[in-house]
């Protein structure tokens, strides 16, 4: 029998796929909007009992008082203070790995130097916390006296050894995504490696490089574990890293330590916290993002 | 404008070879330094796991693995905690690695370009960097007060693959991207329909990379303890989600805390005993009980029997498990860390073995796939 090829066979399992694979794919914007739904739902509740106006200027967080007082500012302090010790700890480390395995280290170093680094990563973030409260701790309290057993200082430090893979590995993508013909001009100037990698490849991917940095800060704002083991727990205005203090992430974690209620202003609290943190971390993302996107279509 | 005057221009030159050596000796040093740097990263690791093993290693010994959670650190173990974890890990395998996949496969081989398919781009990027304590006010929110999905093993998988889902999707967009044209061309070009070119030809040449993105999520969620804070994973768990004959079956008298001490000490229960066994007092001694006999139970007492086949078929469904309660090894050890007593830190140390040994086998195995892959295929 002839076949007729101009008659288009139905192929039902080519439209059940697509649908199917359509659906898992869709599901990512589903668990966005469910965050962003739940988050904000309850933390609408939150505002009804609580204006907005003592959540951003009271200076005190003590929900479980039986004085309340709901100022987010302590927790910021300690989420702040946390993630400038971690940064300054990882960026310099980090930036210094990553144009050392960028602009000098042998193809065989980088082979090696940068999966090791990347086990790093892979440390479970509660392992981290010990370290920070039972190594780190002690070794801190006899280089600085009177420092307290629970400080956001040996917390800061311990993640700020956390992301330096992030940090180090991307800005070295984007060095590397420098072109070759930029470094060889420097060179045929007459530049050593090291200039031309602080003067030609370091500003050339800077907004990488910023990214980098950026996404890498966003980690430690959201980081919960290290610091509800070793940063203290306290929710109190945080002037100096050997202060024990609270942050955002450690005082959600806190609260569900305890037997919350449902449906209690307490338990609301913890979403109003969350979706702080959330706006923090998503305005970091993007400019992140949009940082990368930008270092991608600059050559 | 002024005259270049010769005698300075001459010493500029001669002055150059000083500064040269300086300037090379500055490039040499810096070698120095970014190793120094690199060293500083890999020492942690290595102080990480000598102040792990120092602490517990002692504590490693088989009982450690096969007791469970007691008050008592001297007899606590792990026992309720590794099967959590794998029972966890399993329900949230199952969920997200097909999803991941196929959401993956959809953004890379069939989604158009329009403002559908970059919003779902726009949301797997912003899921990534989502800090995971916002993944367990999800759970607490949706799962258990919406869906009425309980602190369960299930939410717990639920909640744990959302978490793990952007790493596979991310995974397996970059291992797809990785399969030259020419291949989805041949296939099409010989009959196959773009389904068919997808599974049968582009599939198997981006499953290493597939599998590197699934051995490292599947690590992620086994080291995750924020999330499953929020769904009460902080419990003192003396019981397993699965029974099978020859069994111990434990039996908890009163209400505990989450350490196995009892909330009220003074308090007794009348209990009729079901199976002979002992009955481990709160201050761990052990009295002997017979079957159908009632006894006046202390709080803070726990009841060990042996669970029969009768016990095992009563209590055995296929998913029984995935709604019961549940530990997992991170929170163990979270909760072993909170404790001031030096000897729960000493098996909070063991526990943190045991969680970093897995996490670093699986993250290395990942590491070193990527590496035979980046050698193996030149296409």
């Amino acid at each position: 029998m002839e076949r007729d090829f101009t008659k288009k066979r139905a192929r039902p399992v080519e439209g059940l796929m697509e649908g199917l694979l359509f659906a898992a794919a869709a599901l990512a914007v589903a668990i966005v909007a469910g965050i962003l739904y739940v988050v904000i739902s309850e933390a609408a509740k939150f505002f009804a009992e609580v204006s907005f106006i003592e959540f951003v200027t009271s200076t005190q967080w003590t929900p479980l008082f039986d004085d309340a007082h709901y100022g987010i500012a302590p927790l910021l302090t300690g989420t702040f203070m946390s993630t400038l010790v971690a940064l300054a700890v990882a960026v310099p480390l980090g930036l210094l790995v990553a144009i050392y395995l960028s602009e000098f280290a042998s193809p065989r170093m980088r082979e090696s130097i940068k999966p090791t680094l990347e086990l790093l990563a892979g440390v479970p973030t509660v392992v981290y916390g010990y370290f920070a409260l039972l190594f780190v701790t002690p070794i801190l309290q006899r280089l600085i006296p009177g420092l307290p057993g629970f400080n956001l200082l040996s917390a800061g430090l311990v993640m700020g050894l956390m992301i330096i893979p992030y940090i180090a590995s991307l800005s070295e993508d984007a060095m590397r995504a420098v072109p070759r013909s930029m470094r060889e001009g420097s060179f045929a100037m007459g530049a050593t490696r090291l200039e031309t990698a602080f003067r030609v490849v370091f500003p050339a991917a800077i907004s990488g490089i910023i990214g980098a940095v950026i996404l890498g800060m966003s980690r430690a704002v959201g980081e919960t574990m290290i610091v509800v083991i070793a940063g203290g727990q306290l929710p109190q205005i945080v002037t100096s890293p050997t202060q024990q203090g609270a942050t955002v992430t450690a005082f959600i974690a806190q609260v569900a330590l305890g037997d919350i209620a449902f449906g209690t202003l307490e338990y609301q609290s913890i979403f109003a916290a969350g979706l702080a943190l959330l706006v923090l971390t998503l305005m970091f993302n993007f400019i992140a993002f949009g940082l990368q996107r930008r270092f991608r279509e600059a050559y | 404008m002024t005259a270049i005057d010769p005698t300075t221009a001459i010493r500029d030159i001669t002055a150059h070879p000083k500064g040269l050596g300086m300037r090379r000796f500055k490039d040499a040093s810096f070698i120095v330094w970014g190793i120094v740097a690199t060293f500083i990263g890999l020492g942690t690791l290595v102080a990480l796991v000598g102040e792990l093993v120092n602490d517990g290693g002692h504590r490693l010994t088989a009982a450690f693995f096969m007791s469970f959670p007691s008050s008592d650190p001297a007899q606590a173990g792990i026992l309720s905690a590794w099967v959590g974890s794998i029972l966890v890990i399993i329900t949230t395998a199952l969920i997200a690695i097909p999803i991941g996949v196929l959401a993956g496969i959809y953004l890379e081989e069939y989604g158009p370009k329009n403002i559908i398919t970059s919003s779902i781009e726009i949301a797997v990027n912003n899921l990534a960097g989502v800090p995971s304590i916002i993944f367990g006010l999800l759970a607490v929110g949706l799962f258990v007060q919406v869906f009425g999905l309980g602190q369960t093993i299930l939410t717990a998988g639920v909640t744990l693959s959302l978490l793990i889902l952007p790493v596979i999707i991310v995974a397996t967009r970059e291992a797809v991207r990785g399969v030259p044209q020419e291949i989805r061309h041949a296939a099409v070009a010989v009959g196959a329909t773009k389904w068919q070119a997808t599974q049968h030809h582009v599939l198997p040449y981006a499953l290493p990379g597939v599998v590197t993105g699934v051995i490292i999520g599947i690590s992620r969620a086994i080291g995750e303890t924020a999330p499953l804070i929020l769904i009460g994973g902080l419990t003192f768990v003396a019981f397993l989600p699965v029974t099978r004959p020859g069994d111990p079956t434990f039996q908890i008298i009163g209400a505990v805390d989450e350490y196995g001490a009892p909330v009220t000490p003074e308090a007794v229960e009348r209990i009729t005993i079901d199976h002979d066994g002992v009955v481990v007092m709160p201050d761990f001694t052990e009295m002997p009980v017979e079957a159908g006999q009632t006894y006046e139970l202390p709080h803070g007492a726990t009841v060990q029997s042996i669970a029969t086949v009768g016990d095992a078929v009563a209590s055995w469904s296929p998913t029984n498990w995935l709604n019961s309660e549940f530990t997992v090894l991170p929170i163990q050890m979270f909760n072993w860390t909170s404790r001031p007593q030096a000897e729960f830190l000493e098996i909070a140390a063991a526990a943190g073995i045991v969680l970093l040994f897995i996490t670093l086998l699986l993250n290395g195995s990942a590491i070193y796939l990527r590496y035979r892959l980046r050698k193996s295929i030149r296409w």
